[in-house]
């Protein structure tokens, strides 16, 4: 089981792939929209890329509950957990 | 039960392949800036350019209609096409915005265009169905039901769009987009992969019915709205898959295309499209939603328009269609461009 920095760091690779941004800037307390600038096509192309990375299902109707990037780590651990 | 005749049925005699003969393109008159559409959404240029990519759509202007931007298109494709008029025995016109539910609009245009009764049609697929259109052309001229098919993509959205919602109002545009499809020796348009996926049937959709329309105090014009993210995923990661199977049917590579030519939605995701394929630097990818904005069911042979102005696209490259839009529904083939 992958640890929930391991979760971080490959996050933060994915939006530093899709986006652009520093992967050291994608911190658990930073929020996707207001710290990192990340729009909402944007957090669809991560999720996506999350989805495949971490071989979980993070369904349209949760991602905008996934407001931080703690929250994301948290979200995927949970469902890695199920 | 009765003992069966020992018949011979006469049937057509097939072509071998089908191809795109001759294309020709439309675009709605009016130039509309994104400084025009912004104040209704309290939105900036930027955040749309930022959005969508669009930085400016085309609107009909005075006098222009559906038909007339159709009838254009048309006249110009049969023109590069080589043939007359005459020659079209069949119409097929894919439109979600055609306002008169009956009868079609191809049966004019055939007549305004002069051809000779030929078979004449609308198609009702959205966003996918000028790619819906082609497969169909393709498959009647290789079966010869038909010789010379006038596939036409044509939509008049700026009439069907919410100035308010805050989703939609920057993104649609008018104009009508047209190829004739022939009989030839060697492949010219490959195998359709097309289908749908109903339990998203309402993800892009008329706002309201027309019967609610009638039953409200101050009717207006339904609109189309749409869910934008559901939407999003769909298109760039569902569809990269449906190119990659497009691909796979006909038996080449991404390696072996020369252009992309998506369904013009978003420049979001053509981007996405394209990463998501692996598309190599040297296949040349349309954006004429730029300029063009989302046309609907025009939107493909529009881009190829514009790629043939601006010189990225030649004679004999290969091209990847594919578009997809309300329904959900979707169609895809590879063709060689005329």
């Amino acid at each position: 089981m992958a640890t929930t920095e391991e979760i971080r760091n490959e996050l933060a690779e994915i939006v530093n792939e899709v986006t652009g941004i520093p992967a050291a800037d994608v911190q658990l307390e930073k929020s996707f929209t207001d710290d990192l600038d990340v729009d909402s096509l944007s957090m669809v192309e991560v999720v996506v890329a999350a989805e495949e990375k971490f071989s979980v299902r993070i369904p349209d109707d949760q991602v905008k509950n996934l407001k931080t990037v703690g929250d994301a780590v948290n979200y995927i651990e949970k469902a890695q957990a199920a | 039960m009765s003992e069966s005749k020992d018949i011979t049925w006469t049937m057509p005699t097939p072509s071998p392949h089908a191809a795109i003969l001759g294309l020709g393109t439309e675009r709605g008159k009016r130039i509309v800036p994104n400084s025009e559409v912004i104040e209704a959404i309290d939105s900036s240029d930027e955040w749309i350019q930022q959005r969508s990519g669009i930085k400016e759509r085309r609107w009909v202007g005075p006098g222009e209609t559906l038909e007339s931007m159709s009838l254009a298109a048309s006249e110009k494709a049969i023109a590069a096409s080589g043939i007359e008029a005459a020659q079209i025995d069949a119409v097929i016109v894919a439109t979600c915005t055609h306002t008169m539910q009956t009868p079609a609009l191809a049966t004019k245009l055939a007549h305004l265009l002069g051809t000779q009764s030929p078979v004449a049609f609308d198609i009702s697929a959205a966003c996918s169905g000028f790619c819906h259109a082609l497969g169909l052309a393709n498959d009647m001229v290789r079966a010869g039901t038909a010789r010379h098919v006038l596939v036409v993509g044509a939509e008049l959205l700026s009439e069907m769009t919410s100035r308010t919602d805050r989703s939609t109002a920057f993104i649609f545009g008018d104009g009508a987009g047209a190829v004739v499809v022939g009989p030839s020796q060697t492949p010219g348009i490959g195998p359709v992969v097309w289908g749908s996926d109903g339990e998203q049937y309402d993800a892009i959709r008329q706002s309201v019915d027309w019967r609610d329309v009638l039953a409200s105090d101050v009717p207006e014009m339904p609109f189309i709205q749409m869910d934008g993210g559901t939407v999003f995923r769909w298109a760039s990661f569902e569809m990269a898959k449906v190119a990659q199977a497009t691909l796979d049917r006909t038996g080449i590579t991404v390696d072996d295309l020369d252009l992309f030519v998506p369904h013009q939605a978003n420049m979001r995701i053509i981007d996405a499209m394209a990463r998501a394929m692996k598309l190599p630097e040297h296949v040349r990818i349309a954006r004429d939603v730029a300029e063009q904005g989302n046309t609907s069911a025009a939107s493909v042979p529009l881009a190829l328009g514009r790629m043939y102005e601006e010189g990225t696209a030649r004679s004999g490259d290969l091209a990847l269609l594919i578009a997809f839009g309300a329904g959900l529904s979707y169609a895809a083939q590879v063709v060689r461009v005329p």
